[in-house]
């Protein structure tokens, strides 16, 4: 106290409690560490029941068997294309209208208020009403995907288009470009980090639509493998299942954001400096 | 000499009783102007009084409600924001709208004409603001047009930058020979540049000046000062 008012150098003592950055990554990964470390002991020890929670070890060691037997990477593969067939065709509608509401305020009349009341209802609401339609197969699963795709993909074109700086469509008009090199130069050039924020989202939309689908009356796939294991209590299959889409999660925002690097070199926010 | 003054002699752009309105609102009335190629006319006015409306006119950007503009060829346009496409290398900007296999070679010129020869891949955020404006006249002057627009191109940028700028832009309408139409509301700027100042007042050409050597004087200065609304210091 004396020291300050004397305008000597105020102490810190908080600078001693503080970590070099290093630090404190590394302390960051102790604590899931230990977390994981506790749960083996607690269930090697018997205060969990295999039951309620198997050990990590044991999850580790069914995912290894069942690579073995090859059921999970079947399934697993069941899943993805799932995945991959919904996104295509619930992203490609949603592109498609998002360009054509993004270019035509006729196609904006016409298309954008049903597509915005629709959108009102959480897609997953819509579940029971799918299965009428479609039953428990395929299409149900891709529609439901396709379905949680649809939106963000849209919107996002739709605003990424629209948000397109007025003067540089001014600058392309000066410079002679004709409509195709408009669209090809500017503009969806100028939406695209818009857009990929669609398929972000997109992304993780279509995998919680698919956990959702895949719990219902599943023949294959990873949400039938776990569903399948509730059958027999096979907790650690459950787990395991859980942690795949957990991983395959991850993955997907991974591969957008490596995506958006990419295409978004030029952006500030985004790619590498130069 | 004689194919220099036969440059000079023809057209850039030609007005005849212009009219532009904003609804009810007339802009622009009954103006006429004429520029010829390799000539450097400044257009000076308060905000408001249109000056920029007839630029944007004869850009093509805009409709017009009467008269009539003749332009030879495209008009190139510098706005006073630089307006590079930001996704793309600097001489795909410098290119844009220009066809031909050897648009990176003509590209790579007009970078060097404006000082930045070396930087074709580089991306417009690494520019500065000076940089950056330097590239937009590289855009505009690589089309080689017959009339050149500046709407008000150096305002945005520091007073020594606009030195060097105004050094640049002088030695490239030399050597282009395009006629020029800058706006500005900078009286010394348009003394430095121009060979001819046209003050705008209430959408038509209110006063005209031959802007040589010999006329540059402090009473020169005041008189546009004036003829702007401006008072001189004497009042």
């Amino acid at each position: 106290m004396t020291a300050i008012e004397r305008g000597g150098r105020p102490h810190r003592p908080v600078s001693a409690r503080q970590l070099s950055a290093r630090g404190y990554l590394v302390l960051s990964w102790v604590v899931p560490v230990l977390l994981l470390a506790g749960w083996e002991a607690m269930a090697r020890f018997g205060f969990i029941q295999p039951h309620v929670l198997p050990a990590p070890s044991k999850v580790a060691l069914t995912a290894w068997k069942l690579t073995i037997s090859g059921a999970l990477p079947g399934d697993l593969g069941v899943s993805l294309i799932r995945a991959a067939v919904g996104f295509a065709i619930g992203g490609g509608i949603g592109f498609a209208l998002g360009i054509l509401v993004g270019f035509s305020r006729m196609a904006e009349a016409v298309i954008d208020r049903s597509v915005q009341m629709v959108r009102a209802i959480p897609f997953l609401a819509l579940l029971p009403l799918v299965i009428v339609w479609f039953g428990v197969g395929e299409s149900q699963k891709i529609f439901l995907v396709a379905l949680g795709v649809g939106f963000p993909i849209y919107i996002n074109t739709v605003l990424g288009i629209r948000q397109v700086d007025a003067k540089l469509l001014e600058l392309g008009r000066v410079q002679g470009l004709g409509t195709r090199e408009l669209i090809r130069r500017i503009i969806l050039p100028g939406a695209m980090p818009s857009i990929l924020t669609g398929v972000r989202f997109a992304l993780a939309t279509a995998w919680l639509a698919l956990v959702v689908a895949e719990t219902i009356g599943s023949q294959s796939g990873l949400g039938f493998l776990a569903m399948d294991a509730r059958e027999f209590l096979r907790t650690d299959v459950i787990v395991l299942t859980i942690l795949i889409y957990a991983a395959i999660g991850v993955l997907a925002d991974t591969l957008a954001r490596s995506l958006e690097k990419r295409l978004l070199q030029w952006h500030p926010n985004f790619g590498s400096r130069r | 000499m004689n194919a220099h003054a036969e440059v000079a002699t023809a057209s850039a752009v030609t007005v005849r009783s212009l009219r532009r309105a904003y609804g009810a609102r007339v802009v622009i009335e009954g103006l006429d102007l004429r520029i010829a190629r390799g000539e450097f006319v400044a257009l000076l006015g308060q905000s408001g009084c249109g000056k920029t409306t007839l630029l944007r006119a004869l850009a093509g950007l805009d409709p017009i409600e009467g008269g009539d503009i003749e332009v030879a060829g495209r008009p190139a346009v510098v706005f006073q924001e630089h307006r590079l496409l930001p996704w793309e290398s600097l001489w795909r900007n410098v290119t844009l709208g220009l066809d031909g296999a050897d648009a990176r070679d003509r590209a790579e010129a007009a970078l060097a004409e404006v000082g930045l020869g070396g930087r074709l891949d580089d991306w417009p955020r690494n520019l500065s603001g000076g940089q950056a404006q330097r590239v937009a006249l590289a855009r505009a002057l690589v089309q080689e047009p017959a009339l050149l627009l500046l709407d008000e191109p150096f305002a945005a940028l520091d007073a020594l930058t606009r030195i060097r700028m105004h050094a640049l832009v002088r030695d490239l309408v030399d050597r282009h020979q395009p006629g020029v139409l800058l706006v500005t509301h900078d009286v010394d700027e348009a003394i430095t540049l121009a060979d001819r100042i046209l003050v705008m007042r209430d959408g038509h050409i209110a006063a005209e000046h031959r802007s040589t050597e010999k006329h540059v004087t402090p009473e020169f200065r005041a008189r546009l000062l004036a003829e702007l609304g401006v008072s001189s210091d004497r009042d």
